[in-house]
């Protein structure tokens, strides 16, 4: 994260008030852009990240030199077609590549704010990113578009902004987070905060990271993102580089290596503070409590055209409680479609090369974008 | 059959709500929302057909009518479209009721089982019949409640729901169906076209 001061971002002056009561200004939302705003700038599509995703949603993410996380959607050709839209995807406050976090320097100490950064929820992540548009002058974008955590951004971007954009893709989410999704993230962070290195959130200089507690984070959720068949057809009971088992305590299995390997590669390029501050906020999202135990209200007054995606393998934002969010729309006569696509690759498949969802994204979005040209609604 | 929609598409007002249940891909939407002003959406069983759906842009929900119905408010639509599709339900009654709930009008459309080369087939060969609309082999059909279109005139009638309006399809050939010519129509029609109301 050494770079973090070349990338694009944008100083929100604006005052925010945030759900917990405190008020931020003044600051940074780092953002990243893809394809070309047309001059009715009627093509502009805002993506959501999830939970450790960041701006590079596509190419090659400048300080992983990896693709972006939604590479397999996100690039001319694509579903998410750079030719064609203006894609815009920001780093969530709370996050930590660039955007107002708990890396931020707190100007009057010069460390960083850790812990006293304040708990922030969806709304406050939304609200944040709803600036990008005056940033670039578009009066209502075309689509607003996230799996797992963007995807509830979007239904809380629906509901606050009703008139803002013409299609809401919310993919693989939830209206709620249920006790199971709360308790897999109390495991991550007790992880985080149980690393003698955590010390209360304060921990400022590389070397001493609580990278231990946050590489045991990841490794729980990752099991999460993933299928119980999926695992079992990828690694079985194979074993890491060697013909028996060792009868010891090193990774015999090669799922015991994988996961090994995914804690080991994200501390490189996660904060653990961040960690703790973005599941706290998923963990808060109630987009039903918000409107007192009915969330067709939250949709009332939207003409936005939804359109909901579900993977029958995921258990953890399961079909169940995406339908919910279909039956909610149902109920008050909004433009929704809904379709569970067959996968085995579990939470996990909205970010893999899944040719189902990917095509059917495609040429909704394509066929979408024509139509509503067309009758210039 | 293009007969069935532009039947189907005369019955519905301009500017209504229409759900097209078992709307398959999508090609009865696309003809209504071609030549009439319709907000129309649509729910469908199969993954593939759902898919097709919207990859035309077309609003459609996967879903199976027997179960997810019920989350349509009471009589949200002008019109609830059910197409050659009642047959293949478990509990057509239930599905009927419902429809009725949600829609101030439902049209439905049944293959009839009481045409003639559907009567000879099982007259003269002893088989269950198969034809150009009930293509199936016994074993194979997805058709668990077939009728005719005086069963179904019955069942209607039985229950009280109103019938505004029953057509006669045979081939290129539309015609009203009446109680005095009923009989008649029953023998000779493929598809029978029900405009009803609770």
């Amino acid at each position: 994260m050494s770079n973090l001061n070349q990338l694009n971002s944008v100083l929100i002056k604006k005052t925010l008030k945030l759900d917990c009561g405190k008020e931020i200004s003044n600051f940074p939302l780092a953002y990243e852009t893809y394809g070309n705003l047309n001059e009715n700038k009627d093509n502009a599509i805002l993506i959501f990240h999830a939970l450790t995703g960041d701006q590079y949603a596509s190419g090659i993410n400048p300080v992983t030199n990896k693709e972006g996380w939604w590479n397999y959607a996100v690039g001319p050709g694509k579903p998410f077609d750079t030719d064609k839209f203006f894609i815009i995807c920001a780093n969530v406050i709370g996050g930590c590549m660039g955007s107002y976090g708990p890396g931020s320097i707190d100007p009057l100490t010069n460390k960083p704010l850790g812990t006293n950064f304040p708990v922030i929820t969806i709304n406050d992540m939304v609200n944040a990113q709803y600036n990008l548009l005056d940033h670039f002058k578009i009066e209502k974008l075309f689509a607003v578009a996230g799996g797992s955590m963007g995807g509830m951004q979007v239904l809380q971007f629906v509901s606050n902004f009703p008139n803002k954009a013409k299609v809401a893709l919310p993919i693989a989410c939830t209206a709620s987070h249920s006790a199971q999704n709360i308790a897999f993230n109390e495991l991550g962070r007790q992880a985080i905060m149980s690393d003698s290195n955590w010390k209360e959130g304060l921990y400022n200089e590389k070397s001493i990271n609580p990278d231990k507690g946050l590489a045991v984070a990841r490794m729980a959720a990752h099991i999460t993102y993933l299928s119980k068949q999926g695992l079992q057809e990828k690694f079985g009971r194979n074993l890491q580089e060697r013909s028996d088992l060792k009868f010891g305590f090193d990774a015999d299995f090669q799922i015991e290596s994988y996961l090994r390997y995914q804690g080991s590669v994200f501390v490189d390029r996660f904060d653990a503070n961040s960690y703790l501050y973005i599941t706290r906020a998923m963990d808060y999202f109630d987009l039903t409590k918000q409107f007192g135990g009915n969330l067709s209200k939250a949709f009332k007054n939207t003409k936005t055209k939804f359109f909901i995606i579900s993977f029958t393998s995921d258990w953890l934002y399961p079909t169940s409680e995406n339908k919910d969010i279909v039956i909610a729309l149902n109920a008050i006569g909004a433009d929704v479609g809904f379709v569970e696509i067959k996968t085995d690759k579990g939470h996990d498949s909205f970010l893999l090369d899944v040719p189902d969802f990917l095509s059917t994204i495609k040429n909704y979005l394509n066929t979408t974008y024509s139509n509503i040209n067309e009758r210039r609604i | 059959m293009k007969e069935e929609f532009k039947v189907i598409s005369k019955f519905i007002e301009e500017k209504s709500r229409v759900l097209d249940v078992g709307c398959g891909d999508g090609i009865l939407m696309e003809f209504l929302s071609k030549n009439k002003v319709v907000d129309i959406r649509g729910l469908e069983i199969s993954k593939e057909k759902v898919k097709k759906c919207l990859s035309k842009g077309l609003a459609v929900i996967e879903g199976d009518a027997e179960n997810d119905l019920k989350q349509f408010p009471d009589l949200s639509f002008d019109y609830v479209i059910l197409s050659q599709t009642l047959q293949a339900f478990m509990n057509p009654e239930k599905v009927i009721e419902n429809l009725l709930r949600v829609g101030k009008k439902v049209i439905v459309t049944i293959p009839n089982f009481g045409h003639w080369k559907v009567r000879l087939d099982l007259l003269f060969k002893g088989e269950m019949p198969v034809t150009k609309n009930l293509p199936y082999q016994w074993y194979d059909t997805p058709n668990l409640h077939m009728c005719t279109i005086l069963d179904f005139y019955n069942f209607c009638n039985n229950r009280g729901i109103n019938i505004f309006k029953t057509i006669s399809l045979n081939g290129q050939t539309i015609s009203d169906i009446k109680r005095s010519n009923l009989k008649y129509k029953n023998l000779i029609s493929e598809l029978g076209i029900f405009l009803l109301e609770k």
